[in-house]
């Protein structure tokens, strides 16, 4: 890990007309970090989370990727889209396209790459998430788990030096959780930089660098795994805790 | 995808869908269909002077509506495709001139666009009837398709373009990739339905002495005297022509739900 930040978030505030979803996050992440956030449901995890490839433009604060801002309104917000991949809850893999080209499609939209570059890059994804023989499956034919296991393939075709996971694992039923985790685990095995809102404790043991608890629009509390989980200091973070353990 | 299964498009004129829950020998699209069918052949067969002299004199008139059913619709299918976009863009001059037209453009009858696009504007450029007609036709089912797409457009779930965007894709890239033919899926069952309104209406433009199948009956009519034969023959053809499509839109709706699963 470097000294400097990969991500670096200053005072981030975002409000939904009366709804202050962000009340002023500071946060930085480091190369190669794996970090957690829980928190209650609006508690701006998932705000923040879309805030750093500008699916939620903030109301005021900055965010900069390796020193490119995402929040000036004059920055090539698409240029630092390529940099940060995202997997979503709902998986979003496009219905009309085959796993292969969903996988292919923004490589060959966005990057202008060569078909063949881009088909067999993405065959090596889908042997990596453990789906090669999907190749040609269309997502109503996948399991949830196998959706989400494609949708990350996708991310990782554009070759982002960040991801972002929103929440991957709450749409799925619990005997297809694992084989998401899995892959999950194996990228930040690999020193993938991982942002996950999720509630997963024992991803967050086995791979989590940070934990960051949440909650109105503030980071409430953070540290290791262990410091979290086995001995929290603030209240909120206790009672949040009881509830999901 | 459970969303889009939602999002079935309301339709709210046009043809007679046959009712799907309806599988009787006896149908009420069976009895009409090959009841039409009958008489077609039967009438002819039974009374040949006039039936058979109308049927030989109208073919004209069928080919010259589909003429200017398919030519309308592939304009209006280009209006509607813009005018919806519009409808749905963001930038507000581009939203407001594409809702004015729809608002204008459905408010006022298809008849008398087709009266001011022939006679008043034909006082500035004279245009060939054909044209006219066919400009009218586009412009009035533009608008419909227009609010089609939209209702298409805005039925597909929102995660789909932020997928697209989180990939580093434009939006126009986004929507001609990902939104379009998600789009064109959808509403390809009320575009059939459309298509079928719009050959019903299209016998308007027989007003402007267009000789389709309505018209060509007029003038068999009106040198035979023989209204009731003549038209008799006219509206059983055109429903034959409806009810084949509508089956035809039927199954496709059909077809897509089975791949929905």
């Amino acid at each position: 890990m470097s000294d400097k930040p990969i991500i670096h978030i200053e005072n981030a505030i975002k409000n939904f007309g009366e709804v202050h979803a962000l009340r002023g996050v500071n946060l930085d992440i480091a190369q190669g970090e794996v970090v957690l956030i829980i928190g209650p449901s609006g508690s701006g995890k998932s705000t923040l989370l879309r805030s750093v490839n500008r699916l939620e433009t903030l109301s005021s604060g900055e965010i900069l990727i390796n020193d490119n801002s995402v929040t000036a309104a004059d920055s090539d917000i698409r240029k630092i889209r390529e940099e940060v991949g995202m997997v979503f809850q709902s998986f979003n893999l496009f219905p009309h396209l085959t796993a292969i080209e969903n996988i292919t499609m923004a490589p060959l939209t966005v990057k202008k790459i060569t078909k063949k570059e881009a088909y067999e890059n993405g065959l090596k994804l889908l042997a990596r998430v453990g789906l090669s023989d999907k190749e040609n499956a269309y997502p109503s034919q996948l399991s949830g788990g196998q959706q989400q296991r494609v949708a990350i393939a996708r991310a990782l075709a554009m070759n982002p030096e960040v991801i972002l996971f929103d929440e991957p694992t709450s749409a799925l039923d619990p005997e297809m959780i694992k084989e998401v985790l899995d892959v999950m685990l194996d990228l930040a095995k690999e020193g993938m930089t991982m942002i996950v809102v999720s509630h997963e404790m024992g991803f967050a043991k086995a791979a989590a660098d940070r934990v960051i608890f949440m909650d109105e629009g503030n980071i409430i509390e953070e540290g290791t795994p262990e410091s979290i989980f086995s001995s929290p200091k603030e209240e909120r973070t206790i009672r949040f805790l009881e509830h999901i353990l | 995808m459970a969303e889009i299964k939602n999002s079935r498009i309301e339709v709210s004129d046009g043809a007679l869908v046959p009712d799907q829950g309806e599988k009787s020998v006896f149908s009420a699209w069976r009895i009409s269909f090959f009841g039409a069918i009958a008489l077609l052949i039967i009438l002819p067969l039974v009374n040949p002077d006039p039936y058979r002299s109308i049927l030989l004199f109208i073919p004209d008139g069928i080919f010259k509506t589909f003429q200017v059913t398919v030519l309308s619709i592939i304009f209006a299918l280009i209006i509607g495709l813009f005018t919806g976009l519009g409808r749905i863009s963001r930038i507000t001059i581009i939203n407001r001139i594409s809702t004015i037209y729809v608002e204008v453009v459905r408010g006022i009858p298809l008849l008398v666009q087709l009266f001011y696009i022939y006679y008043a504007l034909g006082k500035v450029v004279q245009l060939p009837r054909l044209t006219s007609a066919v400009i009218a036709m586009s412009f009035c089912y533009g608008a419909y398709l227009g609010e089609i797409f939209r209702a298409g457009l805005q039925a597909i779930p929102k995660g789909q373009m932020e997928a697209a965007l989180a990939l580093g894709l434009s939006r126009s890239q986004a929507i001609r990739k990902i939104i379009l033919p998600q789009t064109f899926k959808i509403i390809m069952p009320p575009v059939g339905n459309e298509f079928i309104a719009l050959l019903k209406d299209s016998s308007l433009v027989s007003i402007l002495a267009v000789a389709d199948l309505l018209r060509r009956g007029r003038e068999f009519a009106s040198t035979s005297f023989q209204y009731f034969e003549t038209y008799t023959i006219v509206a059983l053809v055109y429903l034959v022509i409806t009810l084949f499509l509508s089956k035809l839109v039927a199954l496709m709706e059909k077809r897509m739900q089975q791949h929905e699963r």
